[in-house]
């Protein structure tokens, strides 16, 4: 009995690992074969970085309950320590070398604000986070090394295909294993009673410190990709409005869930390609978005479930077995 | 010498416009918990309504500074209405996120229909236009105005709140909500009546910028909304004085600044006064410390 469960485990990690593998080689085969052209290329990317910052965001908000408007601030540091590293390095190991320092540099500060601003609540961490963006944007602005309000252009460009894959699998991998954990476990209970959780002899700064380094972290890396592929930031890239796309797509997609969160990336990516020429027009209904949302189904579109293949094979049973019945 | 009082009353004048807008956030705050960030915003439409008024209808300035208060009010009581009534059992981050989605409706659906690009205000005239002489410094009428309509619209503001039976609803509700519907107080409209006032205070706040700074855009909300949140943290949220004084603080501290170290940094050392307050006395500077109860 207890074989057959460890088979049936190990057949389902197989199947996930053949589905990532799948989705990796048939965009591959795509671009290889040009119906992935450039222009799709950057909705590509566009969609792989915000899986890997709406993933991030959700570890802090939907998974440990802390309210952060401050995730454009991170991925600002990621961009711009990518971004100086690899224009003095203009090689692979120095794009390595840039993407590992920003992430780290951004953890690093994620920890530094993390520390004191967590022992506040609710919305006052929110307006400290948000605060604490401004502040990193305002000091990129007038920094003589980050070139001020012109930003930095010409970065080598080395991100493509696999290297957005690697990330974006990696980034979501990293989180679901972290909240299958203890530490995740203990990340979600102080979602859900931060008193309870301390009473039972979890220390709840820690953990909270623990996932807003790693959101942090992942928030680096998307900015490094970022810089690399479109090859010119400013400081008005990262202002409070990407905070908002962030949290838009984690609460579209449900906090607590990273399926959702990766559904709503895909689709946020798609409206804004298909409404790019109004700019305008789509914050409106963005906002919307936000609005009907918070009113009708303030649980998001997937709630706390996870999409899985269990989920999907019983969807396919039950459709099988009504077609049986007729 | 004469610099520093030339600072210090630019200071005076950009503090009341954010304890203006504070007194709405405060408001809110004391009364459903909310950071209301659409606030901003209607400020930013009471500053439109001021200029489609002074411009296109000719009226004078007191007639479009009502009428710009007038307008707020009623966009800030349907905002309420529509958005975060249907929440009110809602978690506080629920609230808090429509009220972001909100802000960027407003942002965005003035953007659309008014175009993003910056407008001015017509030059005042009359007396507005001239400088009043104090010993050795001269202060523009603009600034006296500014202050005095400040100084009565808080005066008028601690009257309602303190003498009136509606204000007396609205110090129950913010005390505690349950109980105050048991004494038989509709809190409904008590809460509209709290965003009827604040967004008043807010929409004249709006006209009061665009006449003082001339220049007007659908995005000039968002950054004197965050520290007029910041002035109304740092009083103590919650509490009308405390408001007052966090708006005065924290303009006269920005003007100052940007006169003396570097106007490039203000906003930074606005938003480093915040996380610096929350971290050391998050009740604020007139605000109690209340015990957490589990």
């Amino acid at each position: 009995m207890k074989k057959l469960a460890e088979t049936m485990r190990n057949t389902k990690s197989w199947t996930k690992l053949l589905l990532l593998v799948l989705t990796y080689v048939i965009i591959q085969l795509l671009i290889l074969f040009g119906i992935i052209q450039d222009f799709q290329q950057i909705t590509l990317t566009t969609i792989c970085i915000n899986i890997i910052l709406a993933v991030s965001l959700n570890l802090i908000t939907g998974f440990t309950g802390q309210f952060s408007l401050g995730h454009a601030g991170f991925m600002s540091i990621g961009a711009y320590t990518c971004a100086l590293i690899t224009m003095r390095m203009p090689t692979i190991p120095g794009f390595i070398l840039g993407l590992v320092a920003g992430a780290v540099a951004a953890a690093v500060v994620g920890i530094l604000v993390g520390l004191p601003t967590l022992r506040l609540r609710g919305d006052y961490l929110a307006i400290a986070t948000l605060g604490m963006s401004e502040i990193i944007r305002i000091v990129f602005l007038n920094l003589n090394i980050t070139n001020g309000a012109a930003g930095l252009s010409g970065i080598p460009q080395f991100v493509n295909w696999p290297w957005l894959f690697v990330f974006t699998a990696g980034t979501i991998l990293l989180i679901v294993n972290f909240l299958k954990s203890s530490h995740g476990r203990a990340c979600i209970s102080i979602r859900e009673d931060e008193i309870a959780a301390e009473a039972m002899g979890i220390n709840t700064t820690k953990y909270k410190v623990t996932a807003f380094a790693i959101g942090a972290f992942c928030a680096g890396i998307a900015g490094a990709l970022y810089a690399s592929y479109f090859f010119f930031i400013k400081p008005t890239t990262f202002n409070f409005q990407k905070s908002v796309d962030v949290l838009v797509m984690v609460v579209l997609g449900g906090m607590g869930s990273v399926s959702g969160s990766v559904l709503a990336a895909i689709l946020l990516a798609l409206i804004s390609t298909f409404l790019q020429s109004f700019s305008e027009l789509r914050m409106v209904i963005y906002s919307l978005i936000l609005i009907i949302i918070m009113i009708f189904r303030p649980q998001g579109l997937m709630g706390s479930k996870e999409l899985s293949l269990s989920m999907l094979s019983k969807l396919g049973s039950k459709f099988s077995f009504r077609k049986g019945r007729v | 010498m004469e610099q520093f009082l030339h600072q210090i009353i630019n200071g005076i004048s950009l503090g009341s416009i954010y304890a203006l807008v504070a007194l709405g956030y405060t408001m809110v705050y004391g009364i459903i918990k909310l950071i209301n960030f659409a606030h901003c915003d209607i400020y930013m439409i009471g500053a439109y309504v001021g200029y489609f008024c002074m411009t296109f209808l000719g009226i004078g300035f007191v007639p479009s500074l009502l009428a710009a208060m007038a307008v707020c009010t009623v966009l800030g009581v349907t905002i309420e209405k529509i958005a975060y009534k249907p929440l009110r059992n809602a978690t506080r981050i629920a609230v808090l996120i429509t009220a972001i989605g909100v802000s960027l409706f407003l942002e965005y659906g003035t953007m659309f229909f008014v175009k993003a690009q910056v407008r001015s205000y017509p030059p005042l005239t009359g007396l507005l236009a001239k400088t009043l002489q104090l010993g050795n410094i001269s202060v523009p009428m603009l600034q006296v105005l500014i202050l005095a309509i400040t100084i009565i619209l808080m005066l008028l503001l601690q009257f309602v709140v303190n003498k009136t039976k509606i204000g007396k609803a609205m110090r129950a509700v913010s005390m505690d909500q349950d109980a105050a519907e048991l004494m038989g107080i509709n809190v409904d409209t008590t809460i509209s009546f709290t965003f009827a006032l604040g967004s008043a205070l807010a929409g004249a706040a709006g006209i009061l910028v665009g006449v003082y700074y001339n220049s007007i855009n659908p995005l000039m909300g968002v950054l004197p909304g965050l520290k007029s949140f910041v002035a109304a943290v740092f009083g103590g949220i919650g509490i009308i004085p405390g408001a007052m004084i966090g708006g005065y603080i924290i303009g006269i501290v920005e003007v100052l600044i940007s006169g003396y170290i570097n106007s490039m940094y203000r906003d930074a050392f606005v938003f480093a006064i915040l996380i610096l307050i929350l971290i050391l006395k998050p009740a604020g500077l007139l605000g109690k410390n209340t015990r957490e109860k589990v």
